[in-house]
C-alpha cells in the first residue's frame, strides 16, 4: 500500500529525514518509535504533504500512485489520513460542517456523488457514538474548548467518518488517561484493522501498543530507520530506552 | 489615422448634437440624459425629469450650493485619488453604461464568479447589462411564479408603502417632507450633500403603526429599481410598534462604470418599532493590480426616535475599490437599541474604512457592535467606530468587539475606536483582536480533504460567523460563498 524509498526531507533547509525506507502492506499495522527529534512527526507531515516540508531525494508510492506528486488534499482523497499530535482549533466552524465539507470534497475528487446532510449525519452519529462522544460535541466548533483527550477522540471520530485506507497516527496516545487510551485504541482497531487498510502509529511509548497490537515495530533515529522487528522490539525499547540506538 | 468622413446623415446629426451638448447647455427636457458636469442646471434637469414639486427642487438647490462650499473629508485611512466632479454624468448617462450584445462580451472573470454563485444565465445577463435582458429576466422571475402580484397585494393589504423615492415625493409629500434629511442633514458631510443635490432614485418604505411587514423587503423585488445605482436615496420609516426587515444589494458583482457611488440611507424608528437592515455590497473592486473599481462613499444612519425602538444594521462588504461607510444609530428614545454587525473583506489593492457610530442620547439605551475585518493581498481594512454617551443618558450600555483577520503579510488592519462618555453610569466594553490564518489551520483542513481555497473560505466563514448568522437565510448562504470567492488567490 505504501512504499517509501530512501526518503530525504528538509524543513527550513534543515535535513530531517535522511534516507528513510519503509514498506507497509494492506492489512498491516506498523509502529514507529524513536527519541525526540528523530524525525517522527516530520515523516507524518512529509507524507501528508504539508507545505514547507521539502522532499530532496527519494520517493513514496501510495496505492500505485506517486504520493509526492499530489497536493495535501489530493492525498487525503486518495485515502491518506493524518491523526494530529496537536489537533487544531477552527473557531466558528462546527465539526459537522467541517467534516461534511471535507468528506464531500474528497468524494468529489474521487468522482463520487456528495453525501446529503441526512446521510452524513447518520454516519457521523454512528462514529461519534462508537467513540463515546455526544452529539453536542459534533455541533461545537472544531476542537475549540476541547480537552486534550477530547481532541484525540475527535481525531478518531474524524478518521471513522473519512474512512481512509492508510492512517498515520502521530502520537495519538499523548495526553490520554488510561480510559481514554483504551477507547482510542479500540477505535483504531475497529476502524482500521481490516484486510484492505493499514496503519502507521508514531509513538514514544509502548502503552498504546498494549491496545493496538502492531505487526512490525521500527526504530527511527536521526532521520533513518535503524532497526525493525516484531512487537517484542517495543517492549525491549520500553525497558532499555533509545540510548544504544541513537548513536 | 486620418479622420474618417462622416457619410451617414443620421450619424452626422448625432455628432452635431453631441457637439452642441459639449459646448453649451441646451435644456431639452425630452432627452434622457444630462450632459457631463455638475452645475445648478444639472440639478434642475434632474428635478424636472422627475416632475418634482418646487419644494423638492429648492431642497436640492440648497444642498447643491452648500456642497459647493464643502470639502471632501480626508480623515479616513484611505488613499483617494482626486475626483473630477465635472467629468461625470449625473443622470442616466447612456454612455457611461455600454449595452452589451451578449454575455460573450463580459469580462470572463466576472462570468466565473456568476457561475460559482450559481446565478441563472438570464439573471447573469441582467447583472452584466446585456441588451434587452432586464425585461426577460424580470418576466421570468415574476410571471412564472406571480411573485410580484402576490407581493404587491400582500403589502397593500398590510398597508405597507413600498415605492421608489421619486414616486413617494409625488404621492406622499408630507411623509417625505417630514423625514427626508432629518436623519442625515444636508450639511452632514460632503458626499451626503452631493447626494441631496443629485440623487437619481431610491426606495421609500413606510410601515404603519403596529404592522409587522409580511415579508423581507428587497429592492430586487421592486421592478422599477433599475438605474438607481449611482446616487441612491433610501428612506424607511417604521411607525409605532411596527417591524420591517429590508435587504439591500446583491451578492453578484454588478457591472457599473459609474466610478463614484454616494448613497444616503435614512431610517426612522418610532416607539417600539424595529428595523433590520441587511446589506451585501459587492461592487466591482478593481482588478488584481488595483486598476478601476468603484468608490463607495455611503452615508447610512438610523434615528431610533421612539422609546424601546431598535435598529439593527448588518453588512457584508466585499466589493468596491474604496469603501467609506459608517452605518450609525442615533439612540434618542429611552431604552432604544442599536446594533451593528459587519464583515468587511479587502483583497488585492482594495481599501475599506468602515464602522459605525452609536450616539446614546436616551436613557438606558444599549448598543452592540461586532465588526469582523478580513484583509488579504495588498489591501487595507480599518474599523472606525464612535460610541458617544450624552450627559443626560443614564444607564447606557455598549459592547464592542472588533476582530481582524490577516491573510499574508502585505495587508493591513487597523482599529480606531472613539469613546466619548459624558455620563458616569455608562458601561462601555471594547474588545479587539488581530489574528492571522495559521498554517496549522490551513494544513489541518487540507489534510481532511479541502483544497487550499476551500480551506481559506471555511476558516474565514467561521471567523465571520457571528455576523453572518444575523443575515436573513437567503442572504446568508450566498454571503458565505461570496467570502470565499472574494479571497481567492489570496493565499499561497
Amino acid at each position: 500500500m505504501l512504499s517509501i524509498s530512501n526518503l530525504h526531507a528538509t524543513v527550513a533547509d534543515k535535513p530531517i529525514l535522511k534516507g528513510l525506507s519503509l514498506t507497509i502492506n494492506a492489512g498491516e499495522i506498523h509502529a514507529i518509535m524513536g527519541p525526540n527529534g528523530a524525525g517522527k512527526s516530520t515523516l507524518g507531515y512529509t507524507l501528508a504533504g504539508r507545505p514547507g516540508y521539502q522532499v530532496t531525494a527519494g520517493g513514496a508510492q501510495f496505492d500505485g500512485q506517486d504520493l509526492l506528486a499530489l497536493d495535501a488534499h489530493e492525498r487525503a482523497a486518495a485515502g491518506l489520513f493524518l491523526g494530529f499530535q496537536y489537533p487544531v482549533e477552527i473557531p466558528g466552524v462546527s465539526n459537522v460542517q467541517f467534516l461534511r465539507e471535507s468528506l464531500n470534497a474528497q468524494r468529489k475528487l474521487r468522482g463520487e456523488p456528495p453525501l446529503s446532510g441526512a446521510d452524513f449525519l447518520k454516519v457521523a452519529r454512528a462514529q461519534a457514538d462508537a467513540m463515546g462522544m455526544d452529539l453536542d460535541m459534533l455541533k461545537r466548533p472544531v476542537n475549540v474548548g476541547f480537552s486534550g483527550g477530547e481532541k484525540k477522540r475527535n481525531e478518531m471520530v474524524q478518521m471513522g467518518i473519512l474512512n481512509p485506507k492508510l492512517a498515520l497516527l502521530d502520537e495519538t496516545d499523548s495526553g490520554l488517561d488510561i480510559d481514554a487510551l483504551r477507547i482510542v485504541g479500540e477505535g483504531i482497531n475497529r476502524i482500521m484493522r481490516k484486510p484492505d487498510k493499514a496503519v502507521l502509529l508514531i509513538t514514544h511509548y509502548q502503552r498504546l501498543l498494549d491496545y493496538v497490537q502492531p505487526d512490525f515495530v521500527h526504530v527511527l533515529a536521526d532521520g533513518k530507520i535503524v532497526r525493525s522487528g516484531g512487537p517484542e522490539l517495543a517492549l525491549e525499547l520500553e525497558r532499555d530506552g533509545y540510548k544504544d540506538l541513537a548513536a | 489615422m486620418t479622420d474618417t468622413p462622416i457619410k451617414d446623415q443620421a450619424a452626422r446629426d448625432a455628432a452635431a448634437k453631441v457637439a452642441e451638448y459639449e459646448h453649451g447647455w441646451s435644456a431639452d427636457i425630452e432627452t434622457d440624459f444630462a450632459p457631463k458636469g455638475l452645475t445648478e442646471d444639472t440639478v434642475r434637469f434632474i428635478s424636472a425629469k422627475k416632475n418634482e414639486p418646487d419644494w423638492m427642487l429648492d431642497w436640492r438647490l440648497k444642498a447643491f450650493r452648500l456642497w459647493q462650499t464643502m470639502d471632501a473629508p480626508d480623515w479616513a485611512k484611505l488613499n483617494v485619488p482626486p475626483i473630477d466632479y465635472q467629468d461625470a454624468y449625473y443622470y442616466a448617462a447612456p454612455k457611461a453604461k455600454k449595452k452589451l450584445e451578449s454575455l460573450d462580451e463580459v469580462d470572463p472573470e466576472i462570468l466565473k464568479v456568476y457561475e460559482k454563485l450559481g446565478i441563472p444565465i438570464e439573471e447573469q445577463k441582467v447583472l452584466a447589462g446585456v441588451e434587452g435582458a432586464r425585461k426577460v429576466a424580470v418576466d421570468a422571475v415574476f410571471d412564472s411564479v406571480s411573485v410580484a402580484t402576490t407581493f404587491r397585494e400582500e403589502l397593500k393589504k398590510a398597508g405597507v408603502i413600498f415605492l421608489s423615492i421619486s414616486e413617494a415625493i409625488r404621492e406622499y409629500p408630507d411623509l417625505v417632507k417630514k423625514w427626508l434629511g432629518r436623519v442625515v442633514p444636508v450639511r452632514d458631510n460632503y458626499f451626503a450633500a452631493l447626494n441631496c443635490a443629485v440623487f437619481s432614485d431610491g426606495t421609500f418604505v413606510y410601515i404603519p403603526e403596529g404592522v409587522r411587514c409580511p415579508m423581507e423587503l428587497s429592492t430586487y423585488f421592486r421592478i422599477n429599481a433599475e438605474n438607481t445605482g449611482q446616487f441612491e436615496r433610501t428612506l424607511i420609516i417604521a411607525d409605532k410598534g411596527s417591524y420591517v426587515s429590508y435587504l439591500e444589494g446583491c451578492t453578484a458583482p454588478m457591472r457599473d462604470e459609474n466610478q463614484l457611488h454616494a448613497a444616503v440611507v435614512e431610517l426612522v424608528a418610532l416607539d417600539d418599532a424595529e428595523i433590520k437592515y441587511s446589506t451585501v455590497q459587492n461592487w466591482y473592486p478593481g482588478d488584481a493590480q488595483g486598476k478601476g473599481g468603484i468608490y463607495n462613499f455611503v452615508t447610512k444612519r438610523a434615528l431610533c426616535q421612539g422609546a424601546r425602538s431598535k435598529v439593527s444594521w448588518t453588512q457584508v462588504e466585499t466589493g468596491s475599490a474604496i469603501t467609506w461607510k459608517y452605518p450609525s444609530c442615533v439612540l434618542n428614545g429611552d431604552d432604544s437599541v442599536g446594533e451593528f454587525y459587519s464583515v468587511a473583506v479587502t483583497n488585492n489593492y482594495q481599501q475599506a474604512d468602515t464602522g459605525t457610530k452609536m450616539i446614546h442620547n436616551g436613557k438606558r439605551t444599549r448598543s452592540t457592535i461586532v465588526s469582523k475585518g478580513i484583509s488579504a493581498g495588498h489591501s487595507s481594512g480599518t474599523y472606525r467606530g464612535l460610541v458617544r454617551v450624552a450627559p443626560q443618558a443614564e444607564g447606557v450600555r455598549n459592547f464592542t468587539q472588533c476582530d481582524s483577520l490577516l491573510l499574508g503579510d502585505q495587508c493591513g488592519a487597523h482599529t480606531v475606536p472613539y469613546i466619548e462618555v459624558k455620563n458616569p453610569s455608562a458601561q462601555i466594553e471594547h474588545e479587539a483582536t488581530t489574528s492571522k490564518i495559521s498554517d496549522d489551520q490551513l494544513f489541518y483542513a487540507m489534510q481532511r480533504g479541502l483544497a487550499q481555497e476551500e480551506a481559506v473560505a471555511l476558516i474565514v466563514n467561521g471567523f465571520a460567523k457571528e455576523v453572518l448568522q444575523q443575515l436573513p437565510m437567503e442572504f446568508a448562504v450566498e454571503a458565505q460563498k461570496l467570502l470565499g470567492i472574494s479571497l481567492e488567490g489570496s493565499v499561497g
